[in-house]
């Protein structure tokens, strides 16, 4: 043999790295194209051919979108959306995951069949009596009207994943707190929660990342201006002022860093989640 | 559905051959009401907000729906359904998603598991390339939509430029979004783009619990690396491929805001998939009823579709175990 083991693994090496580097470049050049386009002048969108590096790059985009087009103000929007979401559905969800995996009573079965059917529902097929309904209730053009909204899509798959964590915890601990005299509350809150953190993590990030980026419920419902969310913002704002991509772009990356931050900081939690979670079947 | 559950102990906890575990809890699982003190919040919520609509749905597709206070809204039985049978819009929009679903499905499936298979080893920079082929799963539909708008503008666009004046060729630029296929094109090439993270991170978790010992010592009876993959991996990922197939398929075909925003199933409906039509039904031209049934023939389409292979995959499952 002319080429020993050694030599083989490190040509091996070699092809993976390849592929994985040519994989990456693929992915993140839309990506690169769009941050280089933000950075460019107004005058110089249109040149041809395009350039991937900005000649004379300037943050025009950035301040005028953050200011005079009322960024600002959709990212907090956002944000408070995001934050109020991601709170009620951890609580709730884990609340009605920790029912379901640790207490029996009759008609348990038929209440998780009816959550586990809300996996199976796309949510597009709702939207239509979601809409009266929200318009029933007075929700329509508010800003806390949607996280109901946000909540009740999250929560299926949330208690799901959360069920099949708080399962795998022994009864022996639930059993020694008894013993020491705790109720169902405080096993629930001094014991299941602090021992399902990564599970908790990851539903948190999902719900998250789904509510910074939901679109199409927050472009129905919502009329007034200062009410948008980003995305809405963005989609609008690209309609009204035809091609200022620039300035769509500038915005676009606003939002995606906060996704980013989010991601990149707990992407360890959300990949054990996913790894001991439920998707695992 | 319920056979997730002991999967799930099994991975974290159990020690190999530890078959003889107990189902954690359930002997003594408390009987009682307080049980339900936890369930009756989110639940109510759930309710109210997922299942009365669903509900609804069935109902509104039944009437003639208007929406103006105080107008009626009569029951027509299934005139919106004998109505859609005989939309040519629509079937041309069922169409169009299907091959939409055809092509972005097993192309997301290969590059997916292919990139899985590439980091499913200790090396470095693991952890970047992850984080990487998965930031275009986090982005979101409206930032994408709008960024591949642009690649594929005609006069401007990166793709029109890289074709015509980089590779050429071809020899004038291409008007993209204007037609119908090419349209599918760009939609297709989002999709993948878009996708491709989100089954590399599932294949990768499933990946992780293949035992090392049964890779190394296929290798030291001389199997190459594909037969490593198709005999000692792909047992273990199996049930792993059916759930993706099935969630990328039900994605597929309810394929939205990337076409909303793209073409919004233009030039003259050319475009149009099931949702953006519904869409336009329902909040363009406020027939609620109408739009309703859309809805709920795409999801009978995808359930009847997912529910035939969940039953294949199993089916093959039991035949194939010898």
């Amino acid at each position: 043999m002319i080429a020993g083991p050694r030599s083989r693994r490190v040509t091996v090496a070699g092809v993976r790295y390849a592929l994985l580097i040519g994989a990456a470049v693929v992915l993140a050049l839309p990506f690169g194209y769009m941050v280089s386009t933000s950075l460019k002048a107004h005058t110089l969108l249109l040149e041809y051919p395009p350039r991937l590096i900005p000649k004379s790059p300037t943050l025009d985009n950035y301040t005028q979108a953050w200011g005079a087009n009322n960024f600002g103000r959709y990212f907090l929007n956002s944000a408070s959306v995001a934050v109020a979401t991601t709170v009620g559905t951890v609580l709730l969800a884990s609340m009605m995951a920790y029912g379901f995996a640790r207490f029996r009573f009759p008609g348990k079965g038929v209440l998780f069949g009816t959550v586990v059917v809300g996996l199976t529902i796309p949510t597009m097929l709702l939207i239509i009596p979601q809409f009266l309904l929200a318009k029933n209730l007075g929700l329509l053009d508010s800003l806390p009207g949607l996280v109901p909204f946000y909540v009740g899509t999250q929560i299926a798959f949330s208690t799901f994943l959360l069920r099949a964590f708080f399962e795998q915890i022994p009864m022996e601990l639930d059993e020694a707190m008894v013993i020491d005299g705790a109720g169902a509350w405080r096993r629930y809150w001094n014991l299941a929660i602090p021992l399902s953190k990564p599970a908790l993590a990851t539903v948190a990030i999902f719900t998250f990342l789904g509510s910074w980026d939901e679109f199409v419920w927050a472009l129905t419902v919502i009329n007034d201006v200062s009410k948008r969310t980003l995305p809405i913002g963005i989609a609008l704002f690209q309609g009204q002022h035809g091609t200022s991509w620039g300035l769509v772009f500038a915005a676009s990356v606003i939002a995606v860093v906060p996704v980013i931050a989010v991601y990149v900081t707990f992407q360890r939690q959300l990949v054990a989640g996913l790894t001991n979670g439920a998707l695992k079947s | 559905m319920t056979t997730t559950t002991p999967a799930i102990g099994s991975v974290t906890r159990t020690a190999p051959g530890g078959t003889d575990r107990r189902t954690p809890g359930s002997p003594r699982r408390r009987a009682g009401w307080a049980g339900l003190v936890f369930i009756v919040p989110g639940f109510a919520l759930y309710l109210l907000v997922i299942g009365w609509p669903a509900v609804q749905a069935l109902l509104i597709s039944l009437r003639d729906y208007k929406i103006t206070p105080g107008a009626e809204s009569p029951w027509i039985g299934l005139a919106n359904y004998t109505r859609a049978l005989h939309d040519p819009v629509l079937a041309r929009s069922f169409v169009n998603a299907g091959v939409y679903m055809l092509t972005t499905v097993p192309t997301q499936i290969l590059i997916g598991l292919g990139l899985a298979v590439l980091l499913d080893t200790v090396l470095p920079g693991r952890t970047l390339f992850r984080v990487l082929f998965y930031l275009p799963v986090v982005t979101s539909w409206v930032v994408v939509s709008l960024l591949f708008q642009y690649l594929f503008a005609t006069d401007h666009g990166v793709v029109n430029w890289f074709l015509v004046d980089v590779l050429g060729v071809v020899g004038h630029p291409v008007n993209w979004l204007g037609q119908r296929w090419t349209a599918m094109v760009a939609i297709g090439a989002l999709g993948v783009w878009k996708g491709v993270g989100w089954s590399m991170l599932i294949f990768l978790a499933a990946l992780t619990g293949v035992p090392r010992e049964l890779h190394e010592a296929a290798a030291l009876d001389g199997a190459g690396a594909w037969r490593r993959f198709k005999h000692v991996s792909m047992p273990f990922i199996r049930p792993t491929m059916v759930t993706v197939v099935i969630l990328l398929v039900i994605g597929g075909f309810n394929v939205f805001t990337s076409v909303l925003l793209m073409t919004n199933g233009g030039p003259l409906d050319q475009t149009q998939v099931p949702l953006t039509y519904m869409y336009r039904q329902a909040f363009g031209y406020l027939d609620f009823g109408y739009g309703s049934a859309i809805s709920f023939l795409l999801t009978g389409l995808v359930l009847v579709i997912a529910g035939l292979q969940y039953w294949w995959a199993r089916r093959t499952a039991d035949g194939g175990a010898k």
